[in-house]
């Protein structure tokens, strides 16, 4: 689904993605793990474009994201939620939906999209018509999740939702990543600081540290393994 | 008291070019945070593309309100897309540069074609004659009256777009954040090339009605950059990011000129609107109708 290979990143002389290859197996949800630095959100920004790989290749379905501009990645079938959830609280609830589903200039799979994701986040029903700032946390959470699927996206990258939420908001928001994954195999990318929520919804994990790839494999081997969860996962 | 009310509607009609002015330059704050120094000149050329039209072609003063605003709609696009685009990412002095630069060189270009020492009139569109009521004259003509309709129907029309249509919603968010935008398939530039150039439709439109105010309104360059200073002052009364603060702040500055050129004097009229601008700025910052607080991400 989405092969990232031998990808460099640069802040002026820092390596922030030095050598990263990840694969992203369809219909499954991978974690990306690490500390504060370690590349997580790069490699998110760098996938979608909105800082350039300066070498290495980013291959999804037959395109190489590496030069696509950002506005064309969602047309291809990418959606991303980005870090801080990205909600434009001057916008309505409504307002920052349709905002997700509008390049596909089709009024009535917009217009389904929108129930759909109502019934999918029933506080955002209540709200549609208030400004997005009047939203707490997790509604703004579920708020961008929601925008970012009303592209109706194949693969979904998502940047630390578990931020400043509640345990229990995180827990249903990770319930929902299961749902999307088992009903509609919407594959997902998941950038967690929160090591254990993530593994516990994920089918395979990445651990980053200072822009390369330390371990990578299956979700319940690295949550198994006591020596790796200690030195970089910190539970 | 009849004088004091009726001086009061005798600036309606300028406060409502004042806003228009306001509008375009909040329309282009609020996308781009760049206050663009050159739609004085901008609006200054389009006027006189208009006033080739009617005064040396013949043509009719419709035909040449609308040639006036498609320029400006036009010379608006390709500003920003040449000119503005490359320094939108640098700091914000070298916008700043680049739009007095514009401004310069529309004056300068202006006058190499249409001479700068000449005096030109502008045919109002309707009699500049005021409304008598009984034995009253009114400061209030049949030509105001069509330039607070033009000048409202436009508004109506921008808040139509901004607020009911996909494209207007696309605009806003690309306004409040480009990048999420971005993220989200909004095509940002095309939609700040298109803002740039509907600002600088208002701007055309604005002048031909300023031009318009009076029989024999002289038209060399300097009463439009009077406007430009004026529509400033207007947008800033109204908060830069508020397009309503922008109309109200302009009919405000229409009516406090208009008093203190009757009961003060009227041949310093640009320096009660600096006056107004520093009081502004001095009581309410962010102009009356700014938001309480900062915005929140």
């Amino acid at each position: 689904m989405l092969q990232v290979e031998d990808v460099v990143t640069l802040y002026g002389a820092v390596r922030a993605l030095d050598g990263v290859s990840v694969t992203v197996r369809p219909g499954t949800i991978t974690a990306v793990l690490g500390a504060n630095g370690a590349g997580k959100t790069t490699l998110l920004r760098t996938v979608n474009g909105l800082v350039r790989a300066r070498s290495g290749r980013i291959e999804y379905e037959e395109h190489n994201l590496v030069r696509t501009p950002v506005d064309e990645v969602v047309r291809l079938g990418i959606a991303h939620v980005p870090e801080g959830r990205g909600v434009i609280t001057e916008l309505t609830v409504e307002e920052n939906l349709r905002l997700g589903g509008l390049w596909r200039r089709n009024r009535s799979e917009l217009q389904e999209s929108l129930a759909e994701m109502y019934e999918m986040f029933p506080p955002l029903a209540e709200r549609r018509k208030l400004p997005a700032d009047t939203l707490s946390g997790g509604e703004r959470q579920m708020l961008a999740v929601g925008r970012a699927l009303m592209s109706r996206p194949k693969l979904l990258l998502l940047d630390e939702p578990s931020l400043g939420l509640a345990p229990r908001i995180t827990t249903q928001i990770m319930a929902t990543l299961r749902r999307l994954r088992d009903e509609q195999s919407l594959t997902v990318v998941l950038v967690e600081q929160n090591a254990r929520s993530a593994l516990s919804v994920a089918d395979d994990a990445v651990v980053l540290n200072l822009g390369r790839v330390v371990v990578s494999g299956p979700a319940t081997e690295l949550a198994g393994d006591a020596k790796l969860r200690h030195a970089y996962l910190g539970f | 008291m009849f004088r004091f009310v009726n001086l009061a509607l005798g600036g309606v009609s300028n406060g409502m070019i004042y806003g228009a002015v306001a509008l375009s330059l909040v329309m282009i704050w609020r996308s781009t945070r760049i206050v663009n120094f050159a739609q004085g000149g901008m609006l200054m050329f389009t006027t006189f593309i208009a006033w080739d039209l009617v005064q040396v072609h013949g043509v009719n003063y419709w035909a040449a309100l609308v040639v006036a605003i498609i320029s400006g709609l036009i010379l608006g696009g390709v500003s920003e897309r040449v000119l503005v685009r490359p320094v939108e990412t640098g700091p914000p002095l070298n916008a700043v540069i680049v739009t007095l630069g514009l401004l310069i060189f529309l004056q300068g270009l202006a006058g190499m074609i249409w001479g700068n020492s000449q005096a030109h009139s502008y045919p109002p569109a309707y009699d500049f004659r005021g409304y008598t009521v009984g034995s009253k004259h009114l400061l209030f003509a049949p030509n105001d009256l069509y330039i607070v309709i033009a000048v409202a129907v436009v508004v109506v029309l921008l808040w139509l777009l901004f607020q009911r249509t996909p494209l207007g919603l696309r605009m806003r968010a690309s306004a409040f954040s480009p990048e999420v935008s971005r993220l989200l398939g909004v095509r940002v530039g095309r939609l700040l090339t298109l803002g740039w150039a509907l600002s600088a439709g208002v701007g055309a439109l604005a002048g031909v009605l300023a031009a318009g105010t009076q029989p024999g309104y002289v038209l060399p360059q300097g009463p439009f950059d009077a406007l430009l200073v004026y529509g400033f002052t207007a947008a800033v009364i109204g908060g830069l990011d508020s397009p309503l603060g922008a109309v109200v702040g302009g009919v405000s500055l229409g009516v406090l000129l208009s008093w203190a050129d009757s009961y003060i004097s009227n041949n310093i009229e640009p320096l009660y609107a600096f006056v107004i601008l520093i009081a502004v700025l001095m009581v309410r910052p962010n102009g009356l109708f700014s938001r309480a607080a900062a915005r929140r991400v």
